[in-house]
């Protein structure tokens, strides 16, 4: 009879512990929201766009019975690649919706701009899509995390990783344009430091229609590798027209900045061969595979780096809360910072005291059609890069804090 | 309406744009607002009322904003300075770019004004000190006049409020003027204006620097709102939308440009709520991702305005009121 | 090897061949919008999605219903053609009679309704097209490799263009259309449709559009804003031609797409602005236009 007291007892306190513990996380508003800003409509709707909002509502999902009884909240909108829309919708969401961290979608000046607001404001910034370094360098702030990928992790992959694997002479063909110039001197001093040379370069205005007569000049060259620093609409172009005119029978191609919704699509018969970083693949493992199909049973297509990465983000700010039981943004910083990420997206993944999350990218060589099984089966892993290689800003970070 | 109730009408608008802070009403968005609506009005001076249509005035607005960004930032100038590195930014452009379109009338001065702002575009696009994609950043308030310090929502707001209110002045003024007249003629039939005696380039390229110049004011002071100049700024996007918000709102009226520039911003800012909200209440689905079709619903708001609404909002209102009015004297 | 400039010869021979490629698609484009100028008096802004509607309907027929290369270079054009025709017919009709600056509204807007609604379909990484099989593969010249497609875009092009001229200025059908601008009612009088005649030229404007948005489709990569760029350079070419003439506008296309291909060996990072510089030049010097007539 005792016993079962004493049971009952220890079974109330620990019934009590355990709702009182649920009481104790403190959120502002008794809830959570997650604001979610990118580019719904245009150049890189495809990339992270509607199929970003999915994935976060998924990452969403997946946590919410870790939060019983209370809400978590999305808001998202189309910055339309317009700082001035983003700065002031992230501001509304912070001052008026109550939202507790901002999930930053693409587009570079958008992504610097709502740093600022954020840091300003005081609340977590999550940048996933945007590629500018100068988040974690020039303009890193102590709410800033810059999740997925990078301008440097880039050049370090493609360069550094090309070479090592025989390509040692190389041409660029760059976007004329501070973007394309960052990417090619960033790659070129990687090339070169892992002994590569770097025969030429040849700037294309941005958005060039026609890159016959550059790539002419590129196929004179005899490099053995053509960079390409560009992105985008430019990228896929530049391609068409390297096959078009034969390049691609003397040169192997580096695409500097490229999704896998670029290769779908150029299709494989104009890509096969090509070299690419990217930090996430829906088939490099079970975990991948489980979640990149989940995501195409939703959208109809593989997910692309970027939008794996807003899963693991959310999910990883989430788990944060959670941990601490509360969503004081400081807080919630410092343990993001001192908490090792694993899951889907990254094993092995930590975000540096300048906001960098390092985890390991991946060099890529496209599949030619005969070697693809299946839709979206695109890619082969040429090498794994190590996140400290990947990351490392040569001269060391130009981030002051600690 | 007579000149009393004229002014009355504007002293309540502004008593009520003065005190929409204390409503609740977010500062950053109205002092946005406030920008847009002075760029559409300097628009309005060049469409409205001197009938050319410029497809290029982004590059002011844009030019001024890295102008007065980089006063601001790199040269370390006071905020007042760097509004008027803005300005004569805008002007010198305009003075430029409105020399060359002015030797062509109709439509080939908007391909002009096109072509020229897109050669600007390229040159901003490619520039290191706009800082090409990523924008011109952290650029500071600073303090105007050495003593109010903006770094306060609150006081920007005032002192946009009465950077704007002086721009309107500015407008009215040359408007209702000889001058304003002369262009208002131009507009109305330009081989008889130059038959009355009148050097009608000169004229018009007064103008277009005038527009340029208040253009660039607009650009300048967004940047000190907002901290930061991209090269959206720039972009013939931004051209087509002061041209909307005129055409929305009313051309060559002058409460017109200000109409348009809320109801353009506002959708621009809005649209994927509304189509929230519409989904919600009509139950439609599709009404959902109205906000990734922003551009559809800008493009159908010109097309309809164009076909049917060409007064623009306080256009057809004026004609109403007239008609009204006109109804009730021949009843009386 | 012989240098021309300090370039070896047959990389500027190639240069200026690819000069001549873009220069077509410049010289179509620019006929379109002279031949609508010329005798509507209407502003094509939306020429640049008309021309992504051409390539966009070309892959739907490609994919859609297996409709070749081939049969699409005749059917999109119409297609576009139909839809430009009805545009005019519903919309464009009422502002003739006012200020010239609603048409380009108008048109303004259109474009944006168009990419954006083939962009809430098809996003923005574009659409693959093949170079048909016949035209594949390149030709050694000498002096480079020229891929057979670009040599048949510029064959192409000139057909088309030429043939465009001739009627216009040497046909009983050309001269009635010019007629009918300088003269409507007269016209009208002598029991010419005026209006039908309107209409049809339109849709033969807009087809041209997409004649070359279906030449494009296999060497750009098909995507709903792929016009937006174009269409801005267009307006310069037209600018300097000059839109009173016909021949003007071929001329001036094809020579200003030879020019920008030679900045881009010389100085490529100037050839996105090269047109414009000349177009800023041409309006100090001769204000009307290469071939213009002070109207």
């Amino acid at each position: 009879m005792k016993l079962n007291k004493i049971a009952a007892a220890l079974a109330a306190c620990g019934l009590a512990m355990g709702v009182s513990t649920a009481q104790a996380q403190k959120l502002s508003g008794d809830k959570i929201v997650v604001g979610f800003i990118t580019d719904m409509s245009s150049l890189y709707s495809d990339i992270d766009g509607p199929g970003g909002v999915e994935a976060i509502r998924m990452a969403i999902a997946d946590m919410e019975k870790q939060f019983p009884g209370k809400k978590i909240e999305l808001v998202f909108a189309d910055h339309q690649n317009k700082a001035d829309i983003a700065s002031s919708k992230v501001r509304e969401w912070i001052d008026q919706a109550g939202a507790d961290v901002i999930i930053g979608g693409t587009n570079s000046s958008t992504a610097l701009a709502t740093a600022k607001v954020a840091a300003e404001k005081k609340r977590p910034y999550i940048a996933i899509g945007a590629a500018t370094s100068r988040l974690t360098n020039e303009d890193c702030t102590p709410y800033t995390v810059h999740y997925a990928y990078d301008t440097v992790a880039l050049a370090n992959g493609t360069g550094s990783a090309v070479v090592k694997s025989g390509g040692k002479s190389w041409f660029f063909l760059t976007a004329d344009y501070a973007f394309g110039h960052s990417l090619e001197s960033d790659t070129s001093s990687v090339v070169k430091a892992a002994g590569g040379t770097v025969v030429g370069a040849v700037r294309a205005p941005l958005n060039a229609s026609d890159f016959s007569s550059f790539l002419l000049q590129a196929q004179n060259s005899k490099a053995q590798i053509l960079g390409l620093a560009n992105a985008g609409g430019d990228t896929i172009n530049s391609i068409k027209a390297a096959n078009e005119f034969g390049v691609t029978k003397t040169m192997k191609l580096a695409g500097l900045l490229m999704f896998i919704n670029d290769i779908h699509a150029l299709g494989l018969k104009t890509t096969e061969g090509m070299y690419l970083t990217d930090g996430w693949y829906w088939d490099l493992n079970n975990d991948t595979r489980a979640w990149g199909k989940r995501f195409f049973d939703k959208m109809k297509r593989m997910p692309s780096m970027l939008q794996a990465g807003n899963y693991s983000a959310v999910s990883t700010y989430l788990s944060a809360v959670k941990a601490i039981g509360s969503d004081d943004p400081d807080a919630v910083m410092a343990h993001m910072k001192k908490t090792p990420i694993n899951d889907m997206f990254a094993k092995g993944g930590k975000i540096l005291p300048n906001g960098r999350m390092v985890h390991d990218m991946y060099l890529m060589q496209v599949k030619s059609p005969a070697e693809s099984k299946s839709p979206w089966d695109y890619y082969k892993v040429a090498q794994t890069i190590p996140g400290d290689v990947a990351f490392a800003v040569p001269g060391g970070t130009k981030c002051t804090l600690k | 309406m007579n000149l009393p109730r004229q002014a009355l009408l504007y002293v309540v608008l502004l008593a009520v744009v003065a005190a929409l802070p204390a409503l609740g009403v977010y500062p950053v968005f109205v002092m946005k607002l406030l920008c847009y609506a002075l760029f559409a009005c300097a628009f309005n001076l060049l469409i409205g009322f001197t009938g050319l249509l410029s497809f290029g005035h982004a590059a002011f607005l844009g030019g001024a904003a890295y102008a007065a960004g980089h006063a601001l930032k790199v040269w370390g100038l006071p905020t007042e300075l760097g509004l008027l590195t803005g300005i004569a930014t805008g002007a010198l452009l305009g003075l430029v770019m409105g020399a060359l379109a002015i030797r062509r009338s109709g439509i080939y001065f908007s391909m002009i004004t096109l072509a020229l702002a897109q050669m600007l575009f390229f040159f901003f696009l490619q520039a290191k000190f706009t800082g090409g994609e990523d924008g011109l950043q952290s650029v500071p308030r600073g303090t105007l006049l050495g003593f109010i310090d903006l770094r306060d929502d609150l006081t920007l707001y005032y002192v946009v409020l009465g950077i704007f209110v002086l721009s309107f002045l500015l407008i009215y003024r040359t408007v209702h003027s000889p001058f304003g007249q002369v262009l208002k003629a131009i507009r109305e039939n330009e081989p008889r204006a130059t038959s009355l005696g009148y050097d009608t380039a000169r004229f018009k390229l007064l103008a277009f620097v005038l527009s340029a110049a208040l253009a660039g004011l607009a650009g300048a002071t967004k940047t000190l709102i907002l901290g930061f100049a991209t090269l959206t700024d720039a972009h013939w996007s931004t051209s087509g939308l002061v041209i909307l918000m005129v055409l929305v709102g009313g051309m060559g009226t002058m409460l017109g440009p200000i109409i348009g520039a809320i109801i353009i911003v506002s959708l621009e800012n809005k649209v994927g709520d509304i189509g929230m909200f519409l989904g919600r209440v009509t139950g439609i689905e599709w009404f959902n991702g109205l906000g990734e079709a922003v551009t559809v619903v800008i493009g159908l708001i010109f097309v309809v305005c164009v076909m049917a609404f060409r007064r623009g909002v306080v256009g057809e209102f004026a004609a109403w009121w007239t008609r009204w009015r006109g109804g009730r004297a021949a009843a009386a | 090897m012989p240098e021309l400039f300090g370039i070896p010869l047959p990389a500027f021979l190639s240069q200026l061949l690819l000069g001549l490629v873009n220069g077509s698609f410049y010289a179509i484009l620019s006929l379109g919008l002279a031949v609508i100028f010329g005798l509507l008096n209407v502003i094509n802004f939306n020429h640049g999605a008309l021309y992504m509607m051409g390539a966009i309907f070309a892959w739907m027929g490609l994919t859609y219903f297996n409709i070749n290369y081939w049969a699409m270079l005749i059917v999109a054009p119409i297609l576009v053609g139909i839809f430009g025709m009805i545009t005019e017919r519903l919309l464009l009709k009422h502002l003739y009679k006012l200020d010239h600056l609603y048409g380009l509204l108008l048109t303004f807007g259109m474009t944006l309704l168009i990419e954006g609604f083939f962009r809430s379909f098809y996003g923005v990484s574009g659409l693959p097209y093949q170079v048909p099989e016949a035209l594949s593969g390149a030709t050694n010249l000498g002096f480079m490799i020229l891929p057979n497609y670009r040599a048949w875009v510029v064959v192409a092009s000139l057909v088309v263009c030429l043939g465009t001229w001739f009627v216009i200025e040497r046909t009983k059908l050309g001269a009635l259309l010019r007629a009918g601008t300088e003269n409507p009612r007269l016209t009208e009088a002598f029991g010419v449709n005026v209006p039908l005649m309107v209409t049809l030229t339109y849709g033969f404007g807009t087809a041209l559009a997409g004649f070359a948005g279906v030449l494009a489709a296999p060497i750009l990569q098909i995507q709903p804003l792929m016009g937006s760029n174009l269409i801005i350079v267009v307006f310069a070419v037209v600018v300097i031609g000059g839109m009173g003439s016909i021949l003007g506008s071929i001329v001036t296309g094809l020579g200003l797409g030879v020019i920008e291909g030679l900045t881009r060996v010389f100085w490529p990072e100037a050839s996105s602005t090269v047109v414009f510089v000349i177009m800023a030049i041409v309006l100090l010097l001769r204000p009307a236009g290469l071939f213009g007539r002070e109207k």
